[in-house]
């Protein structure tokens, strides 16, 4: 029992490393978000409020760009239901991922299922642990919220250039989980670039969600009968 | 806190995680046919090529700095550096690149 304890710990403290690269990446983009929730005349807890109970970076922008302009909640709350259909997907994939767990347990870490912490445990090696997945959203959390609160007492403070410029470290955290793989295996390369072909493609038309979950299926079905192979193993 | 925000933040909430949690939650109970499996299994690279592009574009108002802060990272990804160092020398090349022009 306690050899049991000492590995998910061991898998937790794993976790929380893997995740601070996330935690890098959050703070520009809490920081800003908290800066704006400020601007746009929400109190502080209303912004803190916001980042502990979403938890969703680019739904939380449009709410405020939303509520800046005097929409309506039903408006607010559907929009980011379309801009976060995708993560629909993405817990059917991290499913397939994850080792076995009580549905219980999965239900609470699901909460800290953001694109980045989907990207940084679906790009790990083998079956991932509960204990590291926990581990993972557990620090991007931390981050999110902290540097909300952060944003909105002094994210004015913060030279101009130095917000400008981090606004590019969550991208390059998903190039720095992609290109290792894209490495691996000559299927992967052609994944990603078709997705991210149809998408720019596809966001020409319909809301930014909706795009990414389709490029997302039709790259990744399209593979499986254009090379027909076994999946990525 | 204003009633209208209450309600805001709660069904953002609710929309929010429920996506997240369903498939998760439940698709154990279902049988999942090998074939969804295998594109299941193509989604986390899918998923990150379409997150990097053509969003990455639009991380800095210059396009051309971008490109050149993507290029950073994907060389230094390529060359092996560790997460971070990725992560940290991109904004460093934007940095440099906003100080200077």
């Amino acid at each position: 029992m306690s050899s049991i304890l000492t590995q998910e710990k061991t898998e937790f403290s794993r976790g929380l490393l893997a995740g601070t690269s996330i935690a890098i990446g959050y703070l520009p983009a809490a920081i800003t978000f908290g800066l704006l929730a400020k601007g746009t005349g929400l109190s502080f807890f209303e912004s803190m409020a916001m980042s502990m109970f979403v938890f969703a970076g680019a739904a939380q922008y449009m709410a405020l760009n939303l509520i800046a302009i005097g929409t309506g909640a039903f408006e607010i709350i559907f929009t980011t239901f379309i801009v976060n259909i995708r993560h629909l997907l993405m817990s059917a994939s991290v499913n397939e991922k994850v080792e076995n767990a009580h549905p219980l347990t999965k239900a609470i870490y699901s909460f800290g299922l953001t694109d980045e912490v989907f990207a940084v445990t679906s790009t790990q090696e083998g079956k991932v642990k509960t204990g590291f997945i926990i581990g993972v959203a557990v620090m991007a959390y931390a981050s999110w919220v902290l540097n909300t609160g952060v944003g909105y007492l002094m994210g004015s403070a913060l030279p101009q250039s130095l917000q400008e410029s981090m606004a590019i470290a969550l991208y390059a955290m998903f190039i720095a989980l992609l290109i290792p793989s894209l490495k691996k295996q000559r299927k992967i390369v052609w994944l990603a670039i078709s997705a991210a072909i149809l998408n720019s493609f596809l966001s020409l038309f319909i809301p930014s969600g909706w795009s990414i979950i389709l490029a997302t299926l039709i790259a990744s079905t399209a593979i499986e009968y254009i090379r027909p192979k076994k999946g990525v193993s | 806190m204003n009633m209208t925000m209450l309600v805001i933040i709660a069904g953002m909430a609710i929309v929010t995680y429920i996506p997240r949690m369903l498939p998760l939650t439940f698709m154990d109970s279902l049988p999942i046919p090998p074939w969804l499996q295998a594109i299941l299994k193509n989604v986390p690279y899918a998923a990150l090529g379409a997150l990097i592009f053509p969003g990455i574009l639009t991380a800095h108002e210059n396009v051309l700095f971008s490109l050149i802060g993507a290029l950073t990272a994907i060389t230094a990804a390529y060359l092996g550096a560790n997460l971070i160092i990725v992560v940290l020398s991109s904004i460093l090349m934007l940095m440099t690149l906003t100080l200077i022009f």
